[in-house]
């Protein structure tokens, strides 16, 4: 079965409703789409035990009724322009005049000996889960790694009662504070930023200061900070430790879109408004590139417009695009990270995940292809999610095979639906 | 200082073979291969070792090769797999081949036994209820090609073989010229694969596209190489596009999901209508892969000529030049052979098997 | 806090009480939160992202195996396994 309709919006973050919602008042048929069970996205993830934010629940509640509203939507695969997703129910097809792309981002996460241990997490990992229902009463979490992303974390696992240890940045204090004294340029984040601090109050954030290891035999124990005052040992149950994010691109690429190679971490090119290289394919949030909430809800509501067919009101737009936009580039700077990061892993730390590779079994490589011939690294599950993304960040290769269904392991069964059933019947 | 006994162009597993075969019988060898070695369609490639039975010289290709392939059965570069293959039949029509199949493939060396519906439940249970007979050849095996090749190489090396990580430009100078200009000098071994015309366009080769898709791990869901006995038709059939079924059990515990076959595609991108035809085929055979997860699909291309027979020998008109390439979907299976009956006629020892079928010169007015 | 109903489910054979929209992750970690699967040179292993790129919550729901326990919502009933 396929399904047409005027607008395929692919995420339903911040970014992905805003598109929604506004390409349906133009009068465009809208499906919605995304993997996971509730919309939201990264920021505003259904959480089991607390309300949504004001902005989340109005966001959601604009595109009720007016947007066909697909959960569990796993976009896999796409043939020309039309899309397939996979549902617990089985495949869908889908064909629209327009796409906007609102994949957003994942977390950046590096390897170091001791994360595959049980208990090591992402830190917007970790905020995720905890909104989804994992006990954290009474745990002791420490949060690492780098960026704002590490209070907002914060402030989610210690709402869910855990006891929040501290929390690790790895930038320098001075660049911490230059960033904090640009803040008020961007009023909605220096709000968002108090609040976060009111609600860490006694917590310690600690600037320039990193895990290098953490340890624990079949369950994390405990990790080793490391700072200008040297190095300590705190026992843990969990570790929430994150380096940023990355854009998810790995859809735009499949359906022919350039991407924007000039950071270690590729993002989808788009004009300023926000069409990408491919005719009717527009992105919108985070993978264009990370800029935070404010950014993806403008950039969704900007494509929304275009995809339904008002340029103007697109293009009135653009000016607080370019304001928030200004954000990112303030967060690259800085929170640059601290090039000692990237030589953590020894030679038997494990970087690919899912086929258990050791970075010694990388030597020789000299790209993602040769490292998959060869040791299997990026061969699993996750398609090369993490160990690619962390291996362009160490500077060994940039990620490669991005052009390739499925973009998530999908049944074969999901596969074989881009064709009806054609199979010539076989005598008994 | 650069004057070579043999000079192998390509480093896929035909040129793997062939430079470690020289180079155990004491050449000077050189091996020329700019892209990662075993990287081509060898990368590509389901790594099957089989023998076909519906064309004898190829049958006896195989035959030697496979034999060959036994010194490699405890190697762990080759991940070499004794799973077997299971052919199944599709209709009354290749359910009463069956008996003729097993006659020939026992005739040749092999070992094969026709198995009834029963049988066929018994050794692979995933199989479609109403598929009634099939053909156990227990003794073939799976490997892994491009760790195969680079293990040939290595070894090769070892005994003194020099790797030059260049292209070939042109064949001439009493050797090779390579991409920066320089020249090596020796008797050439063309075993470019899909490339053969750059260097002997008088060789006809067409690239044929074939899809492949692997599963996460599911220990014990499938114990055999599983082919539908139609497959010869698939593969050494007609110009159109064909599907067959074709799966393989990874020694990781991963379903290898196969085949299809193209011509005149010069894109390797997956081609989401083809990979749903090949496995609407599968899942005709085998229902049960319907949910299993694939994590990966990938394409390669097969060098095909026009009789599907490779091309080893001299090249006629040319002395010192040798060729070994156009082995279509059979060339990881083939390649040890191959690169025995090259060096038997490079050497000018008695020929392993008889080379005229695969003599270039058929081709060639 | 918001009060919330329930959802019943078995992981590895034990009853296990989840708020209702909690995921197959949050069910898992009352039961087993350090070994969701065995990794393939058998170490222990467990969530990592939280948001379905890792694929280190894998575990066996209602017999089917190799999926996110961290992607689906518990239902009642359900049976989820760990490690195979
Ligand atoms: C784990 C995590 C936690 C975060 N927490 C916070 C926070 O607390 N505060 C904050 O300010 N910022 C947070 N961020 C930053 C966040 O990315 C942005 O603030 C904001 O959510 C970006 O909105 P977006 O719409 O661009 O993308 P997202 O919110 O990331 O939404 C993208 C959506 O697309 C879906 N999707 C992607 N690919 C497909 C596909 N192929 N098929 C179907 N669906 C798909 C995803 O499931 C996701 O729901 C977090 C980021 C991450 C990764
Ligand atoms: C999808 C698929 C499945 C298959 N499954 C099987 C199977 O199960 N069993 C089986 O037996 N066979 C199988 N095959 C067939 C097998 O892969 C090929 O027959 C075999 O790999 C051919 O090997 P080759 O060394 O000739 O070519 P290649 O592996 O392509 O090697 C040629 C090499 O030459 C190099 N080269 C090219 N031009 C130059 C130049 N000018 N100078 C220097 N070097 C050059 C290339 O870089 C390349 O490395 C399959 C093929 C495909 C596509
Ligand atoms: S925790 Fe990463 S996919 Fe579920």
């Amino acid at each position: 079965m396929v399904e047409r309709c005027d607008v395929a919006v692919i995420g339903a973050g911040p970014a992905g409703l805003a598109a929604a919602r506004t390409a349906a008042g133009h009068g465009a048929r809208v499906l919605l789409l995304d993997a996971q069970p509730r919309c939201g996205g990264q920021v505003w993830r259904h959480d089991v035990a607390h309300r949504a934010p004001h902005a989340a629940r109005s966001a959601i509640r604009a595109v009720g009724g007016k947007v066909d509203w697909r959960p569990h939507h796993q976009v896999v695969a796409a043939d020309g322009r039309r899309l397939l997703a996979e549902t617990p129910e089985g495949a869908v097809a889908i064909e629209a005049a327009h796409v906007v792309l609102a994949t957003g981002a994942r977390e950046l996460l590096l390897p170091f000996p001791g994360w595959t241990l049980p208990g090591v997490t992402g830190a917007g990992g970790l905020q995720a889960l905890a909104k989804q229902g994992w006990p954290l009463a009474g745990k002791r979490v420490l949060v690492a790694g780098s960026g704002p992303l590490l209070l907002a974390a914060a402030a989610t696992l210690r709402r869910h009662g855990a006891e929040v240890l501290g929390i690790h940045e790895q930038a320098s204090a001075a660049r911490v504070a230059a960033f904090a004294a640009q803040l008020w340029r961007w009023p909605a984040r220096a709000l968002q930023a108090a609040r976060l601090r009111a609600a860490l109050t006694g917590v310690p954030y600690r600037c320039g200061s990193f895990v290098r290891r953490a340890f624990g035999t079949t369950q994390l124990e405990g990790v080793e900070l490391h700072d200008a005052h040297g190095t300590r040992q705190i026992a843990c149950d969990h570790l929430a430790v994150g380096y940023g994010l990355v854009p998810n691109i790995e859809l735009a690429a499949l359906l022919g879109c350039a991407l924007d190679h000039d950071t270690v971490h590729p993002r989808v090119q788009a004009d300023e408004l926000l069409r990408t290289s491919v005719p009717g394919v527009l992105a919108a949030g985070e993978a264009v590139g990370v800029a935070g909430l404010a950014a993806a809800r403008i950039e969704g509501a900007l494509a929304g417009h275009v995809a339904g067919g008002n340029e103007a009101a697109a293009r009135a737009l653009r000016p607080a695009r370019v304001r928030a936009r200004r954000f990112a580039a303030l967060l690259a700077r800085q929170f640059a990270l601290d090039p000692r990061l990237r030589a953590l892993a020894d030679a038997g730390t494990i970087v690919c995940r899912c086929e258990d590779v050791p970075l010694a079994a990388l030597d020789g490589c000299v790209d993602a292809r040769s490292a998959r011939l060869v040791a299997r690294c990026g061969m699993g599950a996750c398609q090369g999610r993490i160990c690619g993304a962390a291996l362009a960040e160490l500077g060994r290769f940039p990620r490669g095979g991005l052009r390739r269904p499925p973009l998530f392991p999908a049944r074969l069964a999901t596969l074989a639906a881009f064709l009806q059933p054609t199979i010539p019947e076989i005598e008994p | 200082m650069n004057g070579y006994d043999l000079i192998v162009v390509g480093a896929g597993i035909v040129g793997a073979c062939c430079a470690d075969e020289a180079a155990a019988a004491g050449l000077r060898v050189a091996i020329v291969e700019p892209a990662t070695v075993g990287g081509g369609a060898t990368a590509c490639a389901m790594g099957h070792l089989v023998a076909m039975d519906d064309d004898p010289a190829e049958l006896a290709l195989a035959r030697l090769s496979l034999q060959a392939w036994e010194a490699f059965s405890e190697l762990p570069e080759a991940e070499f797999s004794r799973c077997g293959t299971l052919w199944v039949a599709a209709s009354a029509d290749e359910a009463a081949g069956i008996a003729a199949r097993v006659a020939r493939i026992n005739a040749s060396g092999g070992e094969a036994h026709a198995l009834d519906a029963q049988q066929l439940r018994e050794v692979e249970p995933a199989l479609a209820p109403d598929l009634c007979a099939g053909m156990l050849a227990p003794r073939e095996a799976v490997v892994y090609p491009p760790r195969m090749a680079q293990h040939l190489v290595r070894r090769a090396c070892a005994r003194g073989a020099a790797l030059h990580r260049r292209a070939v430009q042109r064949l001439g100078r009493g050797g090779a010229v390579l991409d920066d200009g320089s020249v090596l000098r020796g008797p050439v071994l063309v075993a470019t694969g899909c490339a053969l015309p750059r260097l002997l366009p008088q060789l006809p080769l067409r690239p044929r596209k074939g899809h492949l898709v692997i599963t996460d791990r599911y220990p014990g869901q499938l114990r055999h190489q599983v082919l539908e006995l139609g497959y010869a038709d698939s593969a050494h059939g007609s110009d159109g596009s064909s599907v067959a079924f074709n799966v393989q059990p990874r020694p990781t515990g991963q379903v290898l999901v196969g085949s299809s076959r193209e011509f005149d595609v010069d894109d390797a991108a997956v081609s989401p209508p083809m990979l749903a035809r090949m496995l609407q085929r599968a899942f005709r055979f085998m229902p049960a892969l319907r949910e299993l997860q694939a994590i990966r699909a990938w394409t390669g291309f097969r060098p095909a000529t026009p009789d599907g027979r490779p091309y080893l020998g001299a090249v006629p008109g040319h002395a010192d030049l040798w060729v070994a390439a156009g082995h279509e979907g059979l060339g990881v299976t083939t390649a040890p052979g191959s690169a025995r009956l090259l060096l038997d006629l490079i050497l000018g020892r008695t020929p392993a098997i008889d080379p005229a079928p695969y003599a270039p010169s058929r081709v060639l007015p | 806090m918001t009060a919330h109903a329930s959802v019943r489910l078995q992981v590895d054979g034990q009853p296990v009480e989840v708020p209702e929209g909690a995921s197959v992750a949050a069910a898992v970690a009352r039961v087993a939160p350090t070994r969701f699967r065995d990794s393939v040179h058998g170490a222990p292993r467990a969530p990592l992202c939280g948001m379905g790129v890792c694929f280190e919550c894998r575990v066996r729901i209602d017999g089917r195996v190799q999926l996110r326990a961290c992607m689906v919502p518990v239902r009642e009933g359900m049976q989820v396994d760990t490690h195979g």
